[in-house]
């Protein structure tokens, strides 16, 4: 009798607390930045924002550590538990496109127009998904040293050629004040690796993968041009330019800043926190090796589960999140290229004159984004493996062609990937 | 044996259940869908439906091939030799990647040998794979001396009746309680060849004539630096095994030992050791099985790098089955593992039976 007087003042209890939202449908969104005090900030205001804007759908945010988030959204994913609304790293999209873990968005082209091509994940001709940002990656170097080592200051229209970056390398090696040159981040072998270096490759003239078919990579990652790419990148470590795989996390955050390296390749996503410690940082555009100066592009974006049963509820939040206020919110934060003009335009550090505004240019010109393809799951991993072999010594044709014959015998094993 | 099981004893079973239940579940059945899928080319994530394929993942896996390289010669028909007078011979690849020699296609060079002017390369369908197999190979031989033997050199120090003896049982055992993904961090920082711990103190008892290493960044020294750490962590545990079995060994034999006049060494070789049979064959087995898994100190310290001098079976099995998506894969690695580890474990059992 007791138990269930009581039961029933839990029952009656429960109804009250959850009529506030009575009308609304809850709909699940994960997001890979736990841990990010700012971050989650951001994304919490935006799904609060949300859920008081209107009365049908009420988003639940779950956050994950962003190392463990792939791993995570594929076991979802296989034991058919996906949140609604997905947060994707941009190359990942195709895979799970592809899988059918995904449905295009229901969102008008239109309205993402005037975005950053590097924001749109389009896979099969369809928008699977849309970034509130474009990360892109940078020299950071400080005027001081410019000027000490006598150096050209490169600028978008006229990049440092190759020549005039190993003499800067150079340069700073013989000045005896640095322990390296230049940093590369080589201690994070994830996708930095191919998100920072495959454009250097580009810019040789080869690719991970002949993005004409996707079928192979022969002749592209194994190529002449490929080839001259890879004893260049032999010849960073091999010199003593670039500190290498062994590296340890703690020097890499904090070498630039303390001056242990002379330039940095990191990207734009550590520029507001570089800005707070080194004041007269500058940002120079990548090095042209020959096929022009080229970067990453392509970061973390929202698409749709291909389970969720509120896809219109679901794409109503994206297109929600993609006003300019919370584009330009992000960038504020954490220092990522806002998706659009117009959002750049209230940010401090994009706007004309900003310290970041050319990444704005840069992203729009020269960003490549990463093969768009299935297959780029393992292409990357592949990619990685590669250039950390090389970096230490490996013979520079052996290690292609054996990325090479990996790549293909995978695109081989999984029937082209729908190509 | 196998009367008492089936004598009634229902409770017996019933308290056995649970145990056997999550064994089958999350042991036994895993192992048949491992063996399952190796014969397949089942993907983590894919809408290509799943298809038998037999022993090919075996094949690309074990595939083995020599290569002779014939030496370079010039218009003379001289033998082409650089200035250190070494042979210059065709690349590999030449070879293997040449529509002439089809059954090379995909193979790559593991190592080679010199025999009379020709030089023979061992070509390899998966060199990572290959040298992961050796690496873990190497790993257990010199883990399980140095590690049950360390083990027991503590044990023998802390089974005597000092004052503040559990303290050095604490301080032994502690890396045991820490968990290897930190202490394989702490040991990064150790090893770190710019201004690592390990370093600083070699050159300060050298008075900085000993050159700093890299020893993770360097292929030599990296495997050799996650056994000495490997040993170090676990060497706990099995401290404490051989101190229970220290403990097994009536006091009145020592007595005995001391009265005959025996010496430190013949106590420990007719007495202690003697007694310790049982305890070191169970240490044996169980470092030989926990070595053959070796995979965070690597995931975290190396990711198997520099130059695959670090590469393990279990650390592929997991790159192959969720880095690459490729299950089939990571499967095949699996299954040839528990075959590797079952026969080794047999023979061991085999050498230390109890012989009558």
């Amino acid at each position: 009798m007791k138990l269930t007087k009581t039961y029933l003042a839990v029952l009656c209890a429960s109804t009250l607390l959850s009529g506030a939202s009575f009308a609304q449908t809850d709909l699940s969104l994960w997001y890979h930045g736990a841990g990010n005090e700012v971050e989650s900030k951001i994304i919490n205001q935006i799904v609060s924002d949300f859920n008081a804007s209107q009365s049908d759908w009420n988003v639940v945010l779950e956050s994950f550590p962003q190392t463990s988030y792939n791993d995570s959204v594929v076991a979802a994913a296989l034991a058919k538990n996906l949140p609604d609304i997905i947060d994707v790293d941009g190359p990942v999209m195709p895979n799970w496109a592809w899988s059918g873990y995904m449905q295009p968005l229901q969102i008008d082209e239109a309205k993402v127009a005037n975005f950053l091509p590097g924001t749109k994940g389009i896979w099969n001709g369809k928008l699977y998904s849309i970034g509130l940002w474009d990360a892109a990656v940078a020299l950071y170097a400080r005027k001081s040293t410019l000027e000490d080592l006598g150096l050209r200051t490169p600028t978008l229209d006229k990049p440092w050629t190759k020549d005039e970056f190993m003499d800067a390398l150079e340069k700073a090696k013989a000045s005896g004040k640095y322990k390296y040159a230049l940093d590369l981040g080589m201690n994070d072998q994830g996708e930095w690796y191919p998100y920072a270096f495959s454009p250097f490759l580009q810019s040789f003239g080869g690719d991970i993968i002949d993005r004409s078919t996707y079928k192979t990579a022969e002749g592209t990652l194994n190529g002449d041009e490929a080839l001259a790419f890879g004893e260049w990148w032999q010849s960073l470590f091999t010199n003593g330019y670039a500190a290498g795989t062994s590296e340890s996390p703690a020097d890499q955050q904090n070498g630039f800043i303390d001056g242990s390296f002379a330039f940095q390749w990191n990207g734009n996503w550590r520029a507001v926190a570089t800005m707070a410690e080194v004041d007269d940082v500058v940002f120079l555009p990548a090095p042209d090796f020959g096929k022009g100066s080229k970067i990453g592009a392509g970061s973390w974006q929202f698409g749709v589960a291909a389970t969720s049963k509120h896809p219109d509820g679901a794409s109503a939040f994206i297109e929600f999140a993609l006003q300019d206020k919370y584009l330009a919110a992000f960038s504020d934060g954490i220092g990522l290229i806002p998706s659009t003009a117009t959002a750049a335009q209230m940010t401090k550090n994009y706007k004309d004159g900003g310290p970041l505004a050319v990444f704005y240019g840069l992203s729009s010109a020269q960003a490549l984004i990463r093969p768009v393809t299935p297959g780029y799951v393992v292409q990357s991993k592949v990619f990685t493996k590669a250039m950390a072999d090389i970096a230490n010594g490996a013979d520079v044709a052996d290690m292609l062609d054996a990325a090479v014959d990996e790549i293909n015998a995978d695109i081989e094993k999984n029937s082209g990937y729908g190509h | 044996m196998a009367s008492k099981l089936t004598r009634s004893n229902r409770a017996g079973w019933a308290f056995a259940l649970p145990a056997f239940t999550l064994l089958f579940l999350f042991i036994i059945l895993p192992f048949f869908f491992a063996f399952w899928f190796s014969l397949t080319n089942q993907r983590l994530i894919s809408p290509n439906p799943t298809e038998f394929v037999g022993l090919q993942n075996y094949e690309n896996l074990l595939g083995v091939a020599i290569v002779t390289l014939k030496p370079d010669r010039d218009e003379n028909n001289q033998i082409i030799r650089d200035r250190d007078g070494e042979i210059s011979y065709p690349r590999v690849r030449t070879i293997t990647r040449s529509p002439d020699f089809p059954q090379y296609k995909g193979m790559r060079e593991w190592f080679r040998w010199q025999s009379g002017d020709e030089a023979k390369v061992v070509v390899a369908k998966d060199v990572v794979f290959m040298k992961a197999l050796v690496n873990t190979m190497l790993f257990v031989l010199i883990i399980a001396p140095l590690q049950g033997g360390g083990a027991l050199g503590l044990a023998l120090l802390i089974n005597q009746k000092l004052r503040g003896i559990n303290a050095f049982r604490t301080i032994y055992f502690m890396p045991v309680v820490i968990s290897i993904v930190v202490i394989s961090l702490l040991w990064r920082f150790i090893y770190d060849g710019d201004d690592g711990l390990l370093n600083n103190i070699v050159s300060a008892l050298t008075f900085g004539a000993f050159e700093p290493v890299d020893w993770l960044g360097n292929k030599d020294t990296a495997l050799g630096s996650i056994i000495v750490m490997s040993a170090w962590q676990a060497m706990g545990f099995h401290m404490v095994i051989w101190l229970s079995g220290l403990q097994t060994i009536p006091a009145t034999l020592y007595e005995v030992a001391a009265i005959e006049g025996s010496s430190r060494w013949q106590t420990f070789r007719y007495v202690t050791w003697p007694g310790l049979r049982n305890t070191a064959v169970l240490v044996l087995i169980v470092i030989t099985m926990q070595a053959f898994a070796l995979f965070s100190q690597i995931d975290v310290m190396t990711k198997g790098g520099p130059l695959d001098s670090t590469q393990t079976l279990v650390f592929q099995a997991v790159q192959r089955g969720y880095g690459k998506q490729d299950i089939s894969g990571g499967s095949v690695i699996s299954v040839i593992l528990f075959f590797i580890v079952l026969t080794i474990s047999l023979i061991q059992r085999y050498l230390t039976r109890e012989k009558r």
